[in-house]
């Protein structure tokens, strides 16, 4: 019960501390439109209706990477994190609080990507919206965990993306998959897998990630 | 017991032994199949493939016993095994992509599933070495090595699955490779040729291991005479 | 409360902390002197169990939820209030009577009345003081302490020997600092780094 009651605050924390600062959301969401115009110029001609539903995965993945980027940088300005890891909760808490608010992040941002994707190239249905809910439990559940990694180096920033991508191939096929093959439910169901597995490895090794 | 302390020069003659049968029966015991001279670049491609994946599960298992048992020591053996396994990862793309090029024409084949993983793995895998070497080495740079390479054997099997996945809207076309259609002779030889591969590796590890387990014990003697 | 006997630590190369020995009873109060990168803040983190050692023993008979630690940083968000910030860390910290003991503290650091304020807003001074609300919040039997006076003008400097003089015997202190002198009346152990 105290699990959930601790995870709520820390979730609730970041919420706040968003809606104060401003800091990431935002930025996030003005990336992802760029992208989109950017995609626009990069595809030629007009039957790559295809193309396009891969490259938003491709926007998708990079805006989540850069909301990651920011997940840790308010314990991290501070050093909060060790206040955070000597309390008598679990420190598994840390991460799912974590993971839970980089997921209300994704989700807000998706808000406005897909119907922007939607009005600037093609229609999206109920299979690129399940296959795009599924992709972002595994990202904020692998990403803040790498989150947290590239916290404790003196890379940082610039280590995130280099651990993050190779983890996230997995993702994109699923999520190409589920937008564009004529059986989307054999990759909703492989999207599914991967949070699953990725989920129960990250939260049964945060601990290990923030402690010596 | 000999065999437990001398586990570097018992590999090392192993190796040597497997590794001249290993070439003696590919290239005057087994049969030249319809690809020509070719294809015995397979008999060391996949033998250097499977001994790669034994070093990624071999420095996993050391990770877990980091993160479980607290052992120490196996942080540098999952760090060694990994490297070995890279290397031995690397060498799998260069011969697939030989492979590649005399059976296809080209360097790089993207429907060859195993080039591809060995791809993703590679990238993978160099991202473990860019983060032990932004942490400062203790026991914090043990905990994310042995994290992220325990997410690596994970993400084998997953990978594996998202590259068949994958092929099916890439290449629409049904791909129908039968399994392993091998001579006894065939199997003989690739069996060899595998232990030969594993051999090596092994022998690998415990040189490295031994080179770096001597580099430490020189810095702790010189910080105790400072 | 704590006992460690030759403990060092090492990252990589570089020698953070070179071989100590003390002991800390239940009440006793542990001051910790040496230069800069003597490794005092090493020491103070080790007895935490933020950092384990690199050699040598180190026991510590206190569960982590009950360790009160002050860094050199706040350790605070700077995005929250005063209110905020501690209504969080005492649900972390399993304060019973949140509310009361929140406002308790802030009164007793004289902090009431700027609780609604954001602590990017605050002085230095008022911030650490909020570090010590912070510190003290979970009723701590084992106290460590990184420099505490560092950041305090005289009032808050005054605000902590009261506070120090109201625990001193009911737990247990392992205080870094630069100025012993400070200390001199609280201490039944001293520790100089080298």
């Amino acid at each position: 019960m105290s699990y959930l009651a601790d995870v709520g605050a820390l979730a609730r924390k970041d919420l706040l501390l968003e809606l104060r600062g401003r800091d990431t959301l935002p930025a996030m969401v003005l990336f992802v439109l760029s992208t989109l115009v950017v995609f626009h110029f990069v595809l030629p001609g007009d039957e790559s209706e295809l193309a396009a539903k891969g490259l938003l995965w491709v926007a998708i993945v990079f805006t989540a990477l850069l909301g990651l980027s920011r997940a840790f940088a308010a314990e991290r300005e501070q050093g909060v994190l060790d206040v955070l890891v000597l309390a008598p909760s679990d420190r598994s808490a840390i991460w799912v609080g974590k993971a839970l608010s980089v997921l209300a992040y994704l989700a807000l941002v998706e808000l406005v990507a897909l119907p922007a994707f939607a009005v600037f190239f093609s229609a999206v249905d109920a299979r690129v919206v399940g296959g795009v809910a599924l992709a972002d439990v595994g990202i904020a559940a692998v990403g803040t965990l790498l989150a947290g990694m590239a916290v404790a180096s003196r890379a940082r920033e610039l280590l995130l993306p280099l651990l993050f991508l190779p983890l996230a191939i997995p993702i994109v096929v699923g999520g190409v998959g589920a937008s564009v093959a004529s059986d989307p439910s054999r990759y909703l169901a492989f999207l599914a897998l991967y949070d699953a597995l990725f989920a129960i490895l990250s939260w049964a090794s945060f601990e290990y990630v923030v402690t010596e | 017991m000999w065999l437990r302390n001398n586990r570097l020069p018992a590999f090392a003659a192993l190796a040597l032994g497997l590794m001249a049968a290993a070439i003696a029966l590919i290239f005057f015991y087994a049969p030249v199949d319809e690809d020509g001279l070719n294809q015995k670049i397979f008999y060391f491609h996949v033998a250097i493939a499977l001994t790669a994946y034994g070093c990624f599960v071999w420095g996993a298992w050391k990770a877990l016993l980091v993160l479980w048992k607290r052992d120490e020591g196996a942080d540098l053996e999952s760090y060694v095994a990994i490297h070995q396994g890279v290397i031995f990862g690397a060498l799998t793309l260069v011969t697939g992509s030989i492979w590649a090029r005399y059976r296809w024409g080209h360097w790089w084949e993207w429907s060859e599933d195993q080039l591809v993983l060995f791809l993703v793995l590679f990238l993978f895998y160099s991202a473990y070495f860019m983060l032990r070497f932004s942490v400062e080495a203790g026991p914090r740079r043990a905990n994310l090595s042995a994290v992220y390479a325990l997410f690596g054997v994970v993400l084998i099997p997953v990978s594996v699955l998202a590259i068949r996945l994958s092929e099916r809207f890439i290449h629409p076309v049904a791909f129908d490779k039968g399994g392993p259609n091998m001579a006894a002779s065939q199997f003989l030889t690739f069996c060899v040729s595998t232990f030969a591969m594993v051999a090596l590796a092994a022998a690998l590890y415990h040189v490295e291991l031994a080179g770096k387990r001597i580099d430490l014990r020189l810095r702790e003697l010189r910080e105790r005479l400072a | 409360m704590i006992r460690a006997s030759a403990v060092e630590k090492r990252y990589g190369e570089k020698r953070a902390l070179r071989r100590v020995s003390f002991e800390l009873d239940a009440g006793g109060f542990l001051v910790v002197t040496g230069p800069n990168g003597s490794g005092k803040t090493t020491l103070l983190r080790l007895c935490s169990g933020l950092a384990v050692p690199s050699g040598g023993e180190l026991h510590r008979d206190v569960d982590r939820g009950r360790i009160g630690y002050l860094g050199h940083e706040p350790l605070v968000y700077r995005e929250l209030t005063a209110l905020e910030n501690l209504h969080l860390f005492a649900r972390l910290y399993r304060v019973p009577e949140r509310g009361e003991r929140v406002g308790m503290l802030l009164e007793r650091f004289d902090l009431w009345d700027a609780r609604h304020e954001r602590v990017a807003a605050y002085s230095r001074g008022m911030a650490q003081r909020l570090a010590l609300c912070r510190t003290f919040l979970h009723d701590p039997s084992l106290l460590i302490l990184d420099e505490p006076y560092s950041a305090l003008d005289e009032g808050g400097a005054a605000l902590l020997d009261r506070e120090l003089e109201e625990r001193r015997g009911a737990a247990a202190f392992l205080v870094s600092t630069h100025d012993p002198s400070r200390l001199e009346s609280f201490a039944t152990a001293r520790l100089a780094l080298t």
